[in-house]
């Protein structure tokens, strides 16, 4: 089974400490080695993105940045056997954002990616 | 911390950490039975210390540090029943101090040399195929016996018995808990890719609407591969394994149509193929190319598992080149059924009266005395060439061999176009 986690947290104003960085950096290594981590990236600040959107009918393209307060700063894509070893997987990289940046606050969002078995032929 | 449901959460931390724990564990006693009970009782604890006191932060350690403590005190008690023991036969032997080694340091040190040494001990060639599948699956996989015995169709006491006797094997012949002598390596890692690659094919036969541990075998296949990977990443023949593994992993959905049929290689759908998957394939036989030498039996199924997956129609498959890894892989690893797919390619980058004569060669191998592909093979030759009457007597002969229901309705369908003078 597949689980996407996403990070949202407001965009800070300062760039993330480099132990944090590093312990990042290490922690990716961990689950790629337990063979967990499929894929992971950051995500650039919306200012340098855009917003397609569809309403009443119309397209209507937007440039970032986007009003909402939190932005969507990295996702990471887990191979696991079950939701709460994606939530595990999910908490060590929050307990290392609560140890190496004081004061940081996000989520993660943990979702599951829709696989073979949700398009398995009936029974 | 909250957990919705605290006993999953536990478990969770267990599949992530119980190979490493065990690991550590077998190191201190010698014994990977041993270390796996005193692990277990250490999942006993955190089972009812964690849903009140919440997750540890650093569960694993914890788990380590408490099965540790169970262990000095087993070996402890060991230690005075052996004294005990001997100071009743009263034996002239002066015994020697109780020199406990420095248990602290070796157990924090080395954990993925540990890792490796249980996986080269779960998987040793004493025991059976069998018995390493089973027993890789208990201790590096974390899987249950009754998951076990869902994943194979075979009971649980049956699961039960073959890790219990597995773990006696083990004892009885004195396995050293140990990484193999580096003339030993090869030999031993063969066995290792082997049960792994087992668990996957295990995995990877298993049909739409069959209980869900069974594909769940290629997951935990491909799993316990990129762990090896990461510990023996000079090892060109685990990247291999690992690329063949994720590049079929990613063909899954497109194995089976939506009344559950199989499909074949050339008739699926690759819009479905997971290239996400295919990508990580070709980046793990990019890295045993990497690491130089002739390419092993593995490396060489993931290169032409790699010419299908690069291929973005049928049409534009490099039969040329699969047709020449299967000739390298007919003399590294020579058997009748690596000769009938290179008959295949042969027939697709050269003609399909090339690929008959080699077909020809096979008529008298008996290990493909009852083997369906190989009529199969033929019929599909022979009414290329516009020799209808011969190819319906093959499909014919391969739909009486085969024992797969929807496999022989696909050979009866074609015996019957070339009998109408179709195909």
């Amino acid at each position: 089974m597949r689980y996407m986690v996403l990070l949202k947290a407001a965009r800070p104003s300062s760039p993330p400490p480099p132990d944090l960085m590093e312990a990042i950096a290490k922690l990716g290594e961990e689950a790629t080695k337990a063979g967990a981590l499929l894929d992971t990236a950051g995500l650039a600040p919306s200012a340098e993105g855009a917003r397609v959107q569809l309403t009443g009918g119309r397209l209507s393209v937007t440039d970032g940045p986007f009003t909402e307060a939190k932005e969507m700063i990295s996702y990471a894509l887990y191979q696991v056997r079950t939701k709460e070893e994606a939530v595990e997987w999910a908490s060590r990289f929050m307990r290392l954002h609560r140890d190496l940046w004081e004061g940081w606050e996000g989520e993660a969002e943990v979702l599951r990616v829709l696989g073979p078995e949700d398009f398995a032929p009936p029974v | 911390m909250t957990a919705t449901h605290p006993y999953r959460a536990v478990e969770a931390v267990w599949r992530i950490e119980s190979a490493r724990v065990i690991a550590g564990l077998a190191r201190m006693v010698g014994d990977v039975g041993l270390a796996e009970e005193l692990a277990q009782d250490a999942l006993v604890i955190a089972l009812e210390q964690w849903p009140v006191s919440g997750v540890p932060d650093n569960p694993g350690a914890w788990l380590m540090a408490t099965a540790k403590h169970r262990a000095i005190d087993t070996l402890r008690r060991r230690t005075r029943y052996a004294r005990k023991l001997e100071a009743l036969a009263r034996d002239p032997v002066v015994t020697r101090e109780a020199d406990e080694p420095d248990l602290d340091a070796a157990l924090d040190d080395h954990i993925g040399d540990d890792l490796l040494r249980l996986i080269f001990t779960a998987c040793h060639p004493v025991l059976s195929t069998e018995a390493r599948v089973a027993l890789a699956l208990r201790l590096l996989g974390g899987l249950t016996t009754d998951e076990i015995a869902r994943a194979f169709l075979v009971a649980k006491p049956t699961v039960a018995q073959r890790i219990v006797r597995a773990k006696r094997t083990l004892s009885s012949k004195d396995v050293e808990f140990e990484m193999p002598a580096p003339a030993d390596l090869p030999g031993r890692l063969s066995s290792v890719l082997e049960a792994i690659y087992l668990i996957f094919n295990e995995g990877y036969s298993a049909t739409a609407g069959e209980d869900w541990m069974r594909p769940a075998l290629c997951e935990e296949a491909l799993r316990l591969g990129r762990i090896l990977a990461g510990l023996m990443p000079e090892e060109p023949e685990v990247h291999g394994l690992v690329a063949l593994m994720e590049i079929q992993a990613s063909r899954i959905r497109a194995r089976t149509d939506a009344s559950g049929a199989s499909v074949l290689l050339l008739d699926q759908d690759r819009r479905l193929w997971d290239r996400l998957l295919i990508r990580r394939g070709l980046e793990a036989l990019a890295r045993a190319d990497a690491l130089g030498g002739a390419l092993g039996p593995y490396a060489l199924q993931a290169e032409i598992a790699a010419c299908h997956a690069r291929a973005l129609t049928p049409e534009d498959t490099d039969w040329g080149r699969i047709a020449a890894l299967y000739q390298v892989l007919a003399h590294v690893s020579p058997s009748p059924v690596v000769e009938l797919n290179r008959a295949v390619a042969v027939g697709m980058a050269a003609g399909p009266a090339k690929g008959l004569e080699i077909t020809d060669s096979l008529l008298h191998e008996r290990a493909l005395e009852r083997y369906a592909q190989l009529p199969a093979v033929r019929g599909d030759l022979l009414a290329k060439l516009g020799r209808h009457h011969e190819a319906r007597q093959e499909f014919q002969r391969a739909a009486d061999l085969t024992r797969n229901e929807r496999e022989r309705a696909v050979f009866l369908t074609r015996a019957t176009a070339c009998g109408d003078g179709r195909r």
